[in-house]
């Protein structure tokens, strides 16, 4: 029992890692600031795309969407940070992170507005282009709003899936949160750093899971 | 003829032309070649079979449907063809949906006054103003800050009227707007579509109300297989039909 205290739940040692996994902790956000809204962005233009009329448009984002679904996303990071070199190109950390989390989560989010936009009936927007709107008026005052609430929750549990998936910035050296921990428990031989980086994603996402979760009730009643 | 009324709003031009309008989907040919006038204020009631291509014609005179050739006039003025600003004619051509069709996301004021400020461009306060007129002539300027919702069926259908009477347009397109509605909520709405009527507006219904067609439509259209078989007043289509297959019909609603 005793060991077990020791090795995971050291306080003196997450004391002392705390600071770098802080710091660490700060470059997870950096990370999410820059990533999530660039890939709901990113999703929303190829959502869009997904369903439009220009039969090249559509096919161009569909073939976007699959493929990046399709790609688990450590094989793409490692692919653009140590594999692009070999074609001269060679990127920084954060950019290899940014590139590839923004291909990943376009992806993800385009699959999730585009059930959004298919939800809503085509009666709105005829209703609205019977008034007059252009179609982008109609997309933008209509469409994307109904759009968006009706796939709310699975937007904010895509964002989720993102804080989560920042971790695997690690592996290209981000000194992100994961990354700070181990490079602690490395230097102490003792896990409780990891427990410490494990802990604060808890309480980082935790807020979030129970708002979608109380979304959801809401939709479901 | 024709093109000397394209060339802009002549006065004596009809509010709403059709000429020669075809549409099929497919192999499956819909309009066979449609002509029809309907003069400024002017009421026209559309009848005829499930199939037979009401909404579809309807569809395509604000050209929701494209059709495959003919043209659609309104007032004078080309909405098909080439050059035509399709967002403007648009403005001049309301549209009432079986379904309504309300935005759920916003406020009955808010649906109405959606085109006045995105399309017309109205500041926010002359938009709340016009539309609280709007929804005043359908009744419901009490119910302006509440959701579709918050409303019954009927009432979600006069706001659908308040939103294209508030772009005031020279023709207004009814398709089925009370078949939807349960039987003691269609009542409002036929009062609202018959004060419209005699404030001046333009009409084209398609609508199986027969009793409501026969004291207050100025002209009644019977469709079957995607042509006009039968127009004239009420009391003739109604009274004394001269063919076969609006006899047929009718008699199905007469038992
Ligand atoms: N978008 C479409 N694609 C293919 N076929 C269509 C489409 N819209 C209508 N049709 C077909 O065109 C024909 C005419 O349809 P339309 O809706 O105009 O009839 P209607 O007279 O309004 O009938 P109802 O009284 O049932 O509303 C039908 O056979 C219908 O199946
Ligand atoms: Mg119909």
């Amino acid at each position: 029992m005793e060991a077990i205290l020791q090795q995971f739940f050291n306080l003196d040692i997450m004391a002392k890692a705390l600071p770098l996994v802080l710091k660490g902790l700060g470059v997870t956000l950096l990370i999410c600031a820059v990533v999530i809204p660039l890939g709901a962005l990113g999703g929303l233009v190829f959502a869009i795309g997904s369903v439009a009329k220009n039969r090249a448009v559509r096919w161009v984002s569909i073939a976007f969407v699959d493929l990046f679904r399709a790609t688990p996303p450590l094989v793409l990071l490692i692919f653009i940070y140590a594999g692009l070199p070999f074609a001269g190109l060679k990127i920084s950390p954060f950019a290899a992170v940014t590139v590839g989390f923004f291909l990943n989560n376009s992806a993800y989010f385009a699959e999730i507005f585009r059930a959004g936009l298919l939800s809503v009936p085509k009666g709105q927007g005829e209703a609205a282009r019977s008034t007059g709107l252009t179609g982008a008026q109609t997309l933008l005052w209509v469409t994307l709003p109904q759009a968006v609430r009706n796939v709310l929750p699975d937007l904010l549990s895509n964002v989720v899936e993102v804080v989560k998936l920042t971790s695997l910035a690690s592996v290209v050296s981000l000194g992100e949160m994961l990354h700070a921990a181990g490079l602690v428990r490395s230097v102490t031989y003792n896990a409780s750093p990891l427990v410490l980086a494990a802990g604060l994603y808890l309480l980082l996402l935790w807020p979030l899971v129970r708002v979608i979760a109380r979304f959801e009730r809401r939709i479901a009643s | 003829m024709a093109s000397v009324a394209a060339s802009g709003g002549a006065a004596d031009a009809a509010a709403l032309s059709v000429r020669a309008l075809h549409k099929s989907f497919g192999a499956d040919e819909v309009l066979k070649g449609i002509d029809l006038d309907v003069r400024r204020g002017e009421m026209v009631f559309v009848l005829g079979p499930s199939g037979s291509g009401k909404s579809t014609m309807l569809r395509c005179c604000n050209r929701l449907e494209e059709p495959d050739s003919g043209e659609v006039l309104v007032e004078g003025d080309r909405l098909t063809g080439p050059g035509v600003n399709l967002n403007r004619m648009r403005q001049r051509i309301g549209m009432v949906f079986q379904s309504f069709n309300l935005y759920p996301h916003l406020s009955a004021l808010g649906n109405v006054t959606l085109a006045l400020r995105r399309v017309q461009g109205m500041a926010k306060a002359e938009a709340e103003a016009a539309g609280i007129e709007a929804l005043n002539r359908v009744g419901l300027s009490d119910r302006a800050r509440h959701y579709p919702s918050q409303l019954s069926g009927g009432q979600q259908q006069r706001v659908a009227i308040a939103r294209a009477l508030a772009l005031k347009p020279s023709v207004m397109l009814f398709d089925e707007p009370t078949s939807a509605l349960d039987p003691e909520l269609v009542g409002d709405v036929l009062d609202v579509m018959r004060d419209v009527a005699g404030q001046g507006m333009t009409m084209l219904v398609v609508s199986h109300e027969m009793k409501f067609a026969r004291d207050a439509a100025d002209r009644v259209i019977f469709m079957d297989g995607g042509v006009i078989v039968e127009q004239g007043p009420p009391e003739q289509v109604f009274g004394a039909p001269t063919e076969a297959r609006t006899r047929a019909f009718l008699s199905r609603f007469h038992g």
